[in-house]
């Protein structure tokens, strides 16, 4: 049996009430007041912009990570969440409380450099675009499979993050033209 | 890594299907600033894509927006159940299924809609639940208004859904119509898609046996995440 996929439709503008759990954006634990998950805590702010240049308010961010041993599955820190998921303010702004993730392991013996997934979904937006966090100045991004598979080094910088002091790191996400981040298809 | 499968069994290669909207179409106005122009680059899935988060069932009651208020809301009651399926017709145990929607006057309660039309005190509009083992969600509510986009032309009535399945690769965000509505012919993200079946299956199946005798009508709508047995 083959069942046809349902189509996409936009998030719309008026969705942010829907969230009933309310924005999760602290992935450090897995409930408030939690015991805190291993690893160095990180605080990633970035800005959702349109082909404009303009604010992307109320886009919804989701990210998905490893632990901060690079660990996913069942076997992961019990008081790492993982997912997490936060809206942009009307200034396009969103914000992450979370751990350095590990390397984790790709094709064969290959091993990704630390990432985050992250993907994104806004009034304006039909489907999803989705994307993928790195972090600067870390000596596996060279010979990460999905990086390197990206020749343009303009394009590929759209991938990792900015430095913005201790612990903190910036990563925005640009829609449309000028310095578009390198979104998927997965 | 195209056979590599997940925890639930199952592995998403692109089946060839494309009943998906573009990025720009520029009917939908606000699409032509926020579509990508680059096309997209094909990212091999990695333990990343094939892991996911967990969601349990929430409180009892997550699934009846009439009951949020002191006292019923206004507007006709109805129920949509449905099943969330992958592409072999499996069923998605386990997806969180949240939905949401304006009242029955065509309001939402969110800061941002500005129109004149009334809020309902009995009525916040949006519900979750987890599927069941057999992919089964439902949800009880009132039939939405359509409203008016500013500028721009009529909105159907309609339901939003967000449905996260195992993965990145299977998170849906959808909405669901209803049969009949004058509104459809001409509402731009409707005929985003393309694909006449793909359309048409937005729109809820009318089923009187789905609702309560003499309490609300029923509607049946299924929908079909990415993904198929390993194999
Ligand atoms: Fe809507």
């Amino acid at each position: 049996m083959s069942l046809a996929r349902t189509a996409s439709q936009t998030i719309g503008p008026f969705y942010n009430f829907a969230l009933l759990g309310g924005a999760d954006n602290d992935l450090t634990r897995r409930s408030k007041g939690g015991p805190q998950a291993a690893g160095e805590v990180v605080e990633i702010k970035g800005r959702v912009i349109d082909g404009d240049g303009a604010a992307c308010a109320c886009a919804l961010v989701e990210v998905w990570q490893a632990d901060a041993e690079g660990r996913y599955g069942a076997d992961r820190d019990p008081n790492f969440a993982g997912f997490g998921r936060t809206l942009t303010d009307n200034d396009g702004y969103y914000t992450f409380t979370t751990v350095l993730p590990g390397p984790v392991p790709g094709k064969g013996n290959s091993w990704q450099a630390p990432h985050m997934s992250m993907s994104l979904h806004s009034g304006g937006l039909l489907k999803q675009v989705n994307t993928r966090l790195y972090f600067p100045n870390d000596d596996a991004n060279a010979d990460d499979p999905v990086l390197s598979g990206i020749e343009d080094d303009g394009q590929r910088s759209t991938l990792v993050a900015r430095a913005a002091g201790e612990g903190r790191y910036e990563f925005d996400v640009i829609l449309q033209g000028e310095g578009e981040t390198v979104f998927f298809q997965l | 890594m195209a056979n590599t499968t997940d925890v639930t069994g199952r592995h998403y290669p692109d089946s060839g299907q494309n009943t998906d909207p573009p990025y720009l179409h520029p009917d939908y106005k606000s699409t032509i600033k926020k579509s990508p122009q680059r096309p997209l680059v094909a990212l091999e899935h990695s333990v990343t894509e094939l892991s996911g988060p967990a969601f349990e069932a929430g409180e009892a009651g997550e699934n009846d927006l009439t009951v949020q208020g002191d006292a019923m809301p206004l507007g006709e009651r109805i129920d949509i159940q449905g099943r969330i399926l992958d592409e072999e017709g499996n069923a998605y145990a386990g997806a969180l299924v949240e939905m949401w929607q304006a009242n029955a006057s065509g309001k939402y309660r969110h800061i941002n809609d500005g129109r004149e039309a009334p809020l309902d005190e009995n009525f916040i509009g949006a519900g979750r639940c987890v599927t069941d083992a057999e992919g089964w969600y439902s949800f009880r509510s009132i039939r939405p208004g359509p409203y008016p986009v500013p500028g721009g032309w009529w909105r159907p009535a309609h339901l939003h859904f967000s449905v996260t399945g195992p993965s990145v690769v299977t998170r849906l965000i959808t909405q669901m119509y209803f049969p009949g509505d004058p509104l459809l012919e001409d509402d731009p993200i409707f005929h985003s898609i393309a694909d006449d079946a793909a359309r048409e299956a937005l729109i809820g199946k009318f089923d009187l046996t789905l609702g309560e005798p003499s309490v609300s009508l029923g509607y049946r709508f299924d929908m079909v995440l990415r993904g198929q047995a390993a194999g």
